[in-house]
This record gives C-alpha cells, sequence and structure tokens, in this order.
C-alpha cells in the first residue's frame, strides 16, 4: 500500500474521521425527527459565543486535556488503560482527605497538597492492574475495567459509611473549608474583565496545559520517555536494549493513573467543594476519545479536549433548549472513537485510493 | 515436452509466466517452471530470491498479478487454498501451520472434517492415519498434543496432514531449518518413500548441500527471476552457487593472520534454561581474546541463540563467565543489556526486525537504541540532546554507506542490507571489547555481506574480541579464526578454520564427534 | 438463614444469573475465535431497547425478542466489520460501541416515547412470563426437593430454561461438531485454518454473528422478562459481569454456566443485606457484595486461582503471512 503524505496522516485522517462522525450524528438528528444545523446553532451559541460558555468549555476541557493525557501517556506504553474513570475517582478521594483533614492556610498550598493527594490516589489506583499486568501477564485492559467498578463500590462505601456527615441524607462529604477555594475565571485579575459571571473554568485549566507541556517532554525529550516509546512499540526489542518492561509498565502506569487522578483538583476541589458520587461522571471515559482522536500526542490532546469541551457543554444546552436528549453526546462520543481508534484503517485505505488517483491523473496529463 | 492432450501428463505442475508484485517490489518476474511427476524438485535461490512467494501462489496463498498454473496438464486456477487442496497440492509451510493444544488428529481433520459431526471425521481419520503411518514410516502418536511433540514430529503431522487430504504433490519450503541433522535425514527418506509411491515433491531451499542430497531437478531463481533448471546429476554445488547469486561466487574474505592478545571473555559451564524448564544451553565453556574472532557454527536451534541471548543480557544463565577479569553477572542485578553495554559488550542480535531495531522510530532514534544512557546523547541531567543523536547518526550513516543518509528516515523505509548497516554501526562505533553478533548477513544483499564483513575483519585488526554466529557455513569458515560447533546445546568441538572442512565440521554439526573426542 | 430463605435466595440467583449466563455464552463464542469483545454491555443495551420498544408496540414479547436480537445483530455486524475487515483494535471496537450503544438507546427511546428515555411498562404478553413446570403444585409437599422444584426450578420465564439448555448446546457445538473444531481452531492459530482451506473472516463472522444472538436474547430477557420495560443504562454494568465470567471459566461452556450462577448469586445476595448480616454478624456494606465479582475476577487474573490463558490468536486481527 503506498502512504499518505506526512500532512494528511497528520491532519487530514482525523479531519476525515471526525467529519464521519459528524456526518452520522447528523443523520441521528435527523432520524429522531430534529433538525441538526439547527442543533449545531445551539450548540455553538451555548458553547463559545459568550464568556459565560466558555467558562464550561475550558472547564469540561480541563477535566478531559487530564484524562487524555492519562490514556496517551499509557497508549505510547502499549497499554490500554481504561482505568481513567476508577482512577480519577479515587483521584477525588485524595482531594477530599486532603482538604477535609489538613488545615490549609492558603489555596495556593491547597492546592500542591491536593494535587500531589490527587496523583497519588489515581497512580495508587493504577498499580494493582499494572503490578498484574508486569508480573502476572493479566490483561490491562480488563483489570482496569474491573477497578472502575471496584471503584464506584469503594466510593459509594465511602461517601455513603465513612465520609458523610452525620445527620445528611446525600451520600457526600462535608462541604471543603473556604481556603481550599480555587480561584475560578471570574475571580482571576485580568480574566474576570471576560468572565463577569460566575463559571467553573479554573485556575485548574492553566495546570492541565502545563502538564500536556510535561508529557510532550516527557515523551520525546527525556530518556524515560524514550524507554516508554521504544517498549510500547516492541517488548522483545525493548529487552535486547536493556530496558526493564516491569519498570517501564509500573512507571507508566503510575504516571497514567496519576494523570487521571489530577483531573479531580478540577471538578472536586475546582467545582464541586466537596466529593459527590460518580465525581468523575464518565470524563476517564472521554480521555479515551481524546487521546484517540487527538493521535496521541499532547497537543492533538488539547485540542480533541477543547472540541469535547465543546461537545459536552453544547450537548448540555441541547438538552436545555431543544427536543434533543443530552444523550447525543454520548453518541458523538462513541462513533468519534469508533472512526478515529478502530476505523483508522477504514479512513486510510479510502484516503491512500484517492490520493492515487490523483496522482495517476497528474501522471496523464504529464 | 508436456504432453497436454494424453491422459498421462509428464509434468505434475507447470507454471507459465508467474508474476506478482507487493507494493514497489517484483517478488516473481515471469516465472516458467515444470516438475515431473514422481520426481523430487528443487528450488534453491539466496533469501528474497522469491521462492516462498512463488510456493505460496501455487498453494493459493497468494494471487498472482499474471501467469498459469497447470497441474497434471490441465489449467487449474487456484484462486485459494481450498482449490489447492481439491487440485492435490499439499504444503509444508517453514512455520508450522498447527493448532497448539489440539491433538494430532484434530489438526489432521481440520477443514478436511466428513460431515458436520465430529465423531465420524475422528474415526475414519483414526484408521487412515494407521495406514499412512506404515505406507510411509510416519509414525506419531494421533492422540498426542502438538505442544508436546517435537519439531521433527510437528513436521511430520503437517505431512501427515498434507496426505491425509490426499495430495499427490507436496511442496516443503525450507524444512531443514529447524530440524537437527538426525531429523533431517529422517525427512528426506521420508520424501524418497513419498517419490517411490509416486508423489511428486518440491522441495525449497537455500542450502545447496539438501539439493543435492536429496533432489532430481533443481531450479535456481535469483532476484524474483528462474534462471535455469537443471539435472541434479549434471550439476555442481559451485554452478548452482554462481547461478544463485550471479556472479562468480565464494565469498573469500581478505584477512591477515590473527594477531591474539589477552583473554578478553571467559565461560564457564553456562547453562540456560528456557521458559518452559527446558535445558537449552548445557555447559558451555570457552574463551575469546582480543583481536580474535570465534565463528560458532551449528544448524540453528542448538543454543547459539540462547548463547547469545545470555552474554548479550537478554536472558538469565548460570555458570561464571569474566569480562577482562572481571566477573560478568549472568542473572539478576546487572545483567541486563545495559550493564553490558556499560562494560563494553556490543551486540548485534540475530534478529534485527524483532530485537536489532524499532521499525517505526527513525533512523537517529534507532542509533540510540540501547545507548539512550550515552552521556554524549544527554543535554543534562534532565533532557537527552536530540541534536546531538542526529549528527552522531549522520556521521555513522556516512561512514557505514547508508542509503539513504537521512537520520529522520523511518527504520522500516531502508532496505534489509541498509537496516543490518544501522545496527552494525550503532554496535561497532562503541569500540566495544567484545562484539557478540548473530547471523550478521541474513537477509542482506551481497554489496552489503561484502561491507560488513570487512568491518568485522577491521574491528578484529582494532583489537576486539568477537563471537560471531552464523548458521551459513562459508561465513563461519571465511571470517573466523577458530571455530566452535555447538550441537544440542554443547560445544562439540573447536577446530581450525585453516585445517577443517565442511565435511568435518558437518559431521560435528550433526553431533558426530569422528577422532573419539569427548562430547 | 431459613429453608424458605435460602430457596428464595436461590430463585433470584436464577432470574439474575440468566441475562449474564445468555451475554458470558455470547462472548464465549466471539471470543473463541479470536474477537475480543468488551461490547457485550452495549449489544445487551441495543437489545433490550429494541425488545422493549417492540413489545410494547405488538404486544408480542416474541416480537420483542426477536427485534432485540436484530437490534444486537447490527452492533455485531459494526463489530465485525470494523475488527475482521478493515482489522481495526477489537477492544477500542468494542468500548465505542458501548458508548453509541448507551446514547442511541436513551435517544430512541426518548423519541419514540418520551418518558425520558424509557419505555412504557409492558404487561401480559408483552413480556415473558413465568412457566409453571409440571407437577409443579403436586411435588409442592414433598420434603425439601419439593419446595426447591416448585421455587426455585420452576417458575421461571421460558428464556431462562432457554439459556440453560443453550449452555449445553454450546458445549455440543463447540466439542462435537466440525463447527466448533474449526472455531477453537481459528481462535489459536488462524493460519492453520486459513491453509486448511476455510476461511477465516467467514468463520469469525459467523461467530460473531452469533455472539450478536445471544446478546439479543439477554437483552430482550432484561426488558421484557426480569424487568417491564426498557430503562437507561438498565444492563448497569452485566456485560462486564459476563465478561468476567467468561474470564473466570476460561472460555469453557460448563465453567461459564457455574461462574454465571455464582456472579447471579453476588447480585442476589446484594439485594438481600439483611441476610448476610445475619450470617456473618457482621455488617457488610452492600457495595463490598456488588463488588465481589470483580474483585474476585481480579483475582482469577492474577492467576492465583489457576492461569486464565485466553485463546491464543485473540485480539490481533488475521493478517495473511508465510
Amino acid at each position: 500500500m503506498d502512504r499518505l503524505p506526512r500532512w494528511a496522516d497528520v491532519a487530514l485522517v482525523p479531519f476525515v474521521s471526525l467529519t464521519l462522525a459528524a456526518l452520522i450524528s447528523a443523520l441521528v438528528i435527523i432520524a429522531i425527527g430534529q433538525d441538526p444545523w439547527e442543533a449545531i446553532k445551539v450548540m455553538v451559541q451555548g458553547s463559545v459565543m459568550n464568556a459565560y460558555g466558555w467558562g464550561y468549555t475550558l472547564y469540561y476541557a480541563t477535566s478531559f486535556m487530564f484524562t487524555g493525557l492519562a490514556v496517551t501517556v499509557a497508549f505510547h506504553a502499549g497499554l490500554f488503560n481504561i482505568g481513567g474513570e476508577g482512577q480519577a475517582q479515587l483521584g477525588g478521594l485524595g482531594v477530599a482527605l486532603v482538604c477535609l483533614f489538613l488545615p490549609w492556610p492558603h489555596w495556593t498550598l491547597a492546592l500542591l497538597g491536593a494535587s500531589l493527594g490527587a496523583a497519588l490516589f489515581g497512580a495508587a489506583w493504577a498499580a494493582i492492574p499494572a503490578y498484574l499486568q508486569a508480573k502476572r501477564g493479566s490483561h490491562i485492559v480488563i483489570t482496569t475495567i474491573m477497578f472502575n467498578y471496584i471503584a464506584a463500590s469503594l466510593m459509594i462505601f465511602m461517601l455513603v459509611d465513612v465520609l458523610r456527615p452525620p445527620g445528611k441524607m446525600d451520600p457526600a462529604t462535608a462541604n471543603f473549608p473556604p481556603e481550599t477555594h480555587l480561584p475560578s475565571f471570574n475571580e482571576i485579575p485580568g480574566l474576570n474583565l471576560v468572565f463577569t459571571s460566575g463559571v467553573p473554568a479554573n485556575v485548574t485549566f492553566f495546570i492541565a496545559l502545563a502538564m500536556a507541556v510535561v508529557v510532550w517532554l516527557l515523551l520525546w525529550r527525556t530518556r524515560l520517555g524514550y524507554q516508554i516509546r521504544a517498549f510500547g512499540k516492541s517488548e522483545p526489542a525493548a529487552r535486547y536494549a536493556g530496558i526493564n518492561p516491569t519498570r517501564i509498565i509500573m512507571i507508566t502506569m503510575l504516571i497514567s493513573g496519576g494523570l487521571a487522578g489530577l483531573m479531580a483538583i478540577n471538578n472536586v476541589m475546582g467545582e464541586a467543594e466537596r466529593l459527590l458520587g460518580n465525581s468523575a461522571s464518565g470524563a476517564g471515559f472521554i480521555g479515551i476519545a481524546v487521546a484517540l482522536m487527538g493521535r496521541n500526542h499532547p497537543v492533538g490532546v488539547v485540542l480533541a479536549a477543547l472540541l469535547f469541551g465543546f461537545l459536552f457543554q453544547g450537548g448540555a444546552e441541547l438538552g436545555l433548549w431543544t427536543k434533543i436528549p443530552i444523550e447525543l453526546r454520548t453518541v458523538v462520543q462513541g462513533l468519534v472513537i469508533l472512526f478515529t481508534g478502530a476505523l483508522d484503517m477504514m479512513v486510510r485505505m479510502l484516503l491512500t485510493r484517492i490520493f492515487a488517483l490523483f496522482r495517476t491523473r497528474k501522471l496523464e496529463a504529464a | 515436452m508436456a504432453n497436454q492432450s494424453g491422459a498421462e501428463a509428464a509434468y505434475a505442475i507447470e507454471l507459465k509466466g508467474i508474476s506478482k508484485a507487493f507494493g514497489p517490489v517484483q517478488a516473481n518476474k515471469d516465472i516458467n517452471i515444470a516438475v515431473p511427476k514422481g520426481t523430487i524438485h528443487g528450488i534453491i535461490g539466496e533469501n528474497g530470491a522469491g521462492k516462498s512467494t512463488l510456493m505460496s501462489i501455487l498453494y493459493g496463498f497468494y494471487k498472482a498479478d499474471a501467469g498459469q498454473i497447470f497441474v497434471n496438464g490441465q489449467l487449474t486456477p487456484i484462486p485459494d487454498s481450498q482449490s489447492a487442496i481439491r487440485a492435490g497440492i499439499g504444503m509444508v509451510f517453514q512455520h508450522f501451520k498447527l493448532v497448539q493444544n489440539f491433538t494430532v488428529l484434530e489438526n489432521i481433520i481440520l477443514g478436511a472434517e466428513e460431515g458436520q459431526m465430529l465423531n465420524t471425521s475422528l474415526t475414519k481419520a483414526r484408521k487412515e492415519l494407521e495406514r499412512l503411518a506404515r505406507d510411509y514410516d510416519l509414525e506419531v502418536d494421533p492422540d498426542a498434543l502438538i505442544e508436546d511433540l517435537s519439531v521433527g514430529h510437528q513436521q511430520r503431522v503437517e505431512i501427515l496432514k498434507a496426505l491425509y487430504r490426499q495430495a499427490d504433490i507436496l511442496i516443503l519450503d525450507e524444512p531443514t531449518g529447524v530440524l537437527t541433522p538426525d531429523e533431517a535425514d529422517h525427512l528426506f527418506r521420508i520424501l524418497k518413500g513419498l517419490k517411490e509411491q509416486g508423489k511428486t515433491v518440491i522441495l525449497i531451499t537455500h542450502k545447496l548441500r539438501e539439493i543435492m542430497e536429496a533432489t532430481d531437478n533443481v531450479s535456481v531463481m535469483r532476484r524474483g527471476t528462474m534462471v535455469a533448471t537443471v539435472k541434479t546429476a549434471e550439476t555442481s554445488p559451485e554452478q548452482l552457487a554462481e547461478l544463485m547469486v550471479g556472479r562468480k561466487v565464494l565469498l573469500e574474505v581478505d584477512k591477515g593472520t590473527a594477531r591474539p592478545g589477552e583473554v578478553v571473555l571467559k565461560v564457564e559451564d553456562l547453562r540456560v534454561r528456557d521458559e518452559h524448564k527446558v535445558e537449552r544451553l548445557k555447559g558451555i565453556s570457552f574463551e575469546i581474546r582480543a583481536g580474535e574472532i570465534l565463528g560458532i557454527a551449528g544448524v540453528a536451534g542448538n543454543g547459539q541463540s540462547e548463547l547469545l541471548a545470555a552474554l548479550g543480557g537478554m536472558q538469565a544463565a548460570t555458570g561464571t563467565a569474566t569480562l577482562k577479569g572481571a566477573p560478568l553477572p549472568l542473572s539478576g542485578a546487572g545483567s541486563d543489556g545495559q550493564s553490558r553495554r556499560r562494560s563494553g559488550i556490543a551486540h548485534v542480535p540475530e534478529d534485527r526486525h524483532h530485537h536489532g531495531l524499532i521499525l517505526d522510530f527513525t533512523a537517529w532514534e534507532n542509533v540510540a537504541f540501547g545507548y539512550f544512557n550515552d552521556p554524549r546523547y544527554q543535554k543534562n541531567a534532565l533532557f537527552m540532546d536530540n541534536d546531538a543523536i542526529r549528527a552522531d547518526t549522520e556521521r555513522k550513516m556516512a561512514k557505514f554507506d547508508v542509503r539513504p543518509p537521512i537520520p529522520t528516515l523511518a527504520a522500516k523505509s531502508f532496505s534489509g542490507g541498509n537496516q543490518q548497516k544501522i545496527v552494525v554501526a550503532r554496535e561497532m562505533e562503541q569500540n566495544p571489547a567484545l562484539l557478540l553478533i548473530g547471523q550478521p548477513t541474513r537477509g542482506v544483499d551481497i554489496g552489503a555481506i561484502e561491507f560488513i564483513h570487512k568491518q568485522i575483519i577491521a574491528l578484529r585488526d582494532a583489537g576486539a574480541a568477537i563471537l560471531l554466529v552464523s548458521v551459513e557455513l562459508d561465513e563461519i569458515m571465511s571470517l573466523s579464526d577458530r571455530i566452535a560447533v555447538m550441537f544440542d546445546g554443547r560445544i562439540m568441538g573447536f577446530r581450525d578454520p585453516e585445517k577443517t572442512d565442511e565435511r568435518e565440521l558437518g559431521l560435528l554439526m550433526a553431533g558426530v564427534t569422528g577422532k573419539g573426542e569427548a562430547a | 438463614m431459613d429453608y424458605a430463605t435460602l430457596l428464595q435466595l436461590l430463585d433470584s440467583t436464577l432470574r439474575l444469573a440468566t441475562p449474564l449466563l445468555l451475554a458470558c455464552l455470547a462472548g464465549l463464542y466471539s471470543e473463541r475465535s479470536g474477537v475480543f469483545d468488551i461490547g457485550l454491555e452495549g449489544k445487551m443495551l441495543v437489545a433490550a431497547m429494541c425488545a422493549g420498544a417492540v413489545a410494547f408496540y405488538t404486544g408480542s414479547a416474541w416480537v420483542g425478542a426477536l427485534a432485540g436480537i436484530a437490534g444486537s445483530l447490527v452492533f455485531a455486524l459494526i463489530h465485525g466489520v470494523t475488527s475482521i475487515t478493515f482489522r481495526g483494535n477489537q477492544l477500542i471496537a468494542g468500548v465505542a460501541l458501548n458508548f453509541l450503544a448507551s446514547g442511541m438507546t436513551v435517544l430512541v427511546a426518548q423519541y419514540l416515547f418520551g418518558q425520558g428515555g424509557r419505555t412504557p411498562p409492558l404487561e401480559g404478553a408483552a413480556r415473558f412470563n413465568p412457566i409453571d413446570l409440571p407437577l409443579s403444585e403436586t411435588l409442592k409437599g414433598v420434603p425439601v426437593i419439593g419446595p426447591f422444584y416448585h421455587e426455585v426450578i420452576s417458575g421461571h420465564s421460558i428464556l431462562v430454561y432457554a439459556a440453560f439448555a443453550i449452555v449445553a448446546l454450546t458445549w455440543w457445538v463447540l466439542y462435537r461438531t466440525r463447527y466448533g473444531l474449526r472455531l477453537r481452531a481459528v481462535g489459536e492459530n488462524p493460519a492453520a485454518v486459513d491453509t486448511a482451506g476455510v476461511s477465516v473472516p467467514a468463520l469469525r463472522f459467523s461467530a460473531v454473528m452469533v455472539t450478536g444472538v445471544l446478546c439479543g436474547l439477554a437483552g430482550a430477557y432484561m426488558a421484557t422478562a426480569l424487568q417491564a420495560g426498557f430503562g437507561k443504562e438498565m444492563t448497569a454494568g452485566r456485560g462486564y459481569i459476563a465478561l468476567a465470567a467468561l474470564i473466570f471459566a476460561k472460555w469453557r461452556p460448563i465453567q461459564a454456566m457455574w461462574a454465571c450462577l455464582l456472579f447471579g448469586f453476588f447480585q442476589a445476595l446484594a439485594t438481600r443485606p439483611d441476610i448476610v448480616e445475619g450470617i456473618v454478624q457482621v455488617k457488610i456494606p452492600v457495595s463490598f457484595i456488588e463488588a465481589l465479582p470483580y474483585v474476585l475476577t481480579v483475582f482469577v487474573l492474577a492467576g492465583f486461582v489457576g492461569k486464565a490463558i485466553p485463546p491464543r490468536a485473540g485480539g490481533e486481527p488475521y493478517v495473511k503471512e508465510r
């Protein structure tokens, strides 16, 4: 098979995949008797046409950047971490414990402490599947799925039986002390000129962007990243080169779980300011779509996270203002994963044919 | 002349004008060949000459781009394996196509079952198997699981599979590559038995000895074309070799006498067990001096790979080893590939695709492969200096004449010879005290072979100790200063290449120690 | 715990184990053929929605079940095209289908019925109703066995009995028929099947279709037997528990049945925390019992209860090579 030019590989393939997903979504909207054009107008209006919408879009995007980066790092080591959801929930637990049981004089210190707690708990939740993969060959996809369910049960237990304040009915922790409150965009000098009303997007957004840079540096500029990528491409070759498989699997999954856990500072600490049930609300899974869409590159992940932020906020607006249920965004999410992740080969074959056609035309013309 | 009108055609197989391309690579170009009935017909050629592709087309595994296939004088299109089987063609692939956790019987009936129910098929197959075993000397336990059988027995199952499907024409692709000399001899007896029963056998190999020993006629392929078909009795190995390569060969390497210095590597009682706890190296002892090449000869699978893996830090072993007098750990801490490289051991692995290179990585990333901790490649404590690696890659590519000399090109985009040059350049340019080099020229074109051989000699003359493993006896004989022959995980003896010949080495490789020497 | 309570528990075990068992057997076909399927959940969900909706319109549980199978088959087909024809990543395809199902079912149900993604409650012939087995009333008086027969064995919908019949059928197909031999072979070494002149894609597609049919039954059972209608996310991870059971059973049908009964038993226990507390004399949080199947599966995966070795060619698209 002929190869695609590099620009097509980097930009055109995801674009075509995305277009296909969008087209089918439009068909779905038509099938349930609604107007796709109207839908896109509502989505755009509600998510990117005003500061308030952006405040939500960026808030969601922040979470997706973390989980997308988590999936990306693991992918480069050849590991499919579906456990982002559970790791993010555990990260929430870490944040809650740090915020509730340690005294914090100022939000900056609290942010540092909570980040540490979130990353540690998320990493710990990834550690067991990682260890089982490295030492006992248990397939990490299945173990991380199992750990998502175990995490859900554990969180219910923690919230119902342990952390719920006495006398309260709903399964949630007490509110975090005000010292741990993270500045939202409407509270940050400068930004508050644009974001005039209260929005959930907060300083964590900048941490997410920083993490994207860190992940890029890690993967393409450090020895560890080099080893992670080499191991992901070929385990036997890695062994030849003296790369320790157990070490790489463990470290990669700890980083991945840590990144997924970090998401909790955005939603638990930055937004809810207490730990609720099902805190990750699917963001762990969206990380898979974001990583695939972003071609497992931090830049792509940031862009894909923004897109999914838009989709999430826009989808919520659809639920509010139209008869299209909010679940449309789950459909789009599934389609994006299908086309960018599983049907990659189909899109490539299609494009290669088209390119070959143009090439022969050119030859004939010449 | 083919008698196409008569009831009895003279040829079992005739291929006319077969062509096949994989992308830009023309694997077969207008191939014509006729195989007389009831003969053993050899097809010989270098790696990548197109032998296996041609036979895969005949077995319906690939579709030819052009050309016709005649079976017993009849034009027979073979679009898939099912059609090949129906036409009476059976194939024994180089890598066996058996279900490991099935019994022999289950493997034999797979795809050739009688009706929907298994029981009837199994009963019938059991009877048929008994008959075949009697007729062709192909004993094998029908209820044994494949994974419990030796390689030789697994091959018998493959032959039985074909015979059970009433194949009259049997194709064997490099059947002896994985066999011990004993098993190979047994195989050739079986093939002769098949011929006597009227079957036609096509034997694909790159080993001249087998052609001379077992075949009636031989066809020679070179770079996708059919060069000649001759009667085996009327040719010689020298003539065949020349036909295969297209010019006068024997690769006489221009080398001066060795001037061995101090002992670099000393190995005693080296033992390796595989994951099934089977001992693959059964107590190996040898030493290599500076400025000396020790060649390891032997049939593939007699422990050479394990020897390289153990010394290269890829596999744990027991025994003792010293490098320049310092102990070399064989298991646990300090026995990994990184430690080996730090202590001055470089390793060109046998399999560059699975071990030596990351095919998706660029050339420059591959030049740092295994040496990513090298201080020259670091910018500071945190980051690697990718620019420095690229510059180093350019230098190495120029010195080893890698084409195209583009460091940012992916390794998979280079030809086999140039890929190997990248690996060899990376390892040799470390100026190692000891170089482990396995199958240095496998799947490499003649030009690159000569270049790589020269580099090996040059490294020796610069004072490195070199352990050379190759299944190509010519290569061993022309490069080595001393030869050790391995058989069944042991060293059968050491020989001086000046004072030995292929016959003597061949006997040692078969486990026969001629001069009453202790094994 | 008295005998009557035990019988109640076992009765709900059977009912709760049935969808697990059907999905588990569904997964067995696909995975034995070398196509890993973490999309069982999605196929069940789609089937449940289709079955619920069509049963409501037609008033027939049977037509509903057929619709469920059809819906599940569409998803199976997508999975097949993706992972067999286009050699895509089987796991990613499964994940995608689960999301697609999760969203589509709500979208369609909301469009059809406007009840927040649910179908209206089903009644009468629109559900698979309990069947009283022969002599159930007569034998009721026989000590120990009588009540067991009456309470536990008798009085389930036809699909429960079908599920157990399919266990036997699957065993027979797998180990006694030509199709079973080829199915087991293609999951272990597709090249062996290919060179024996049997089409690998056709064989794998057939297995994936069987998976679709069985997932269809599992979903139909959820919406028209276990419950009276489709509800949003009603499968609630059963597809994954079925997958866990399949691994637990090491991809064998009889063992799959025991695994599903065990996991069904845990689910039954989770609905009765009072019983658990009565037995162990300590208050056990319900969430712990709910997590048991998953924890158990991790133990199995870790090789502490014998090694679970999946079909050797599983997860890898088949590419011809010499």
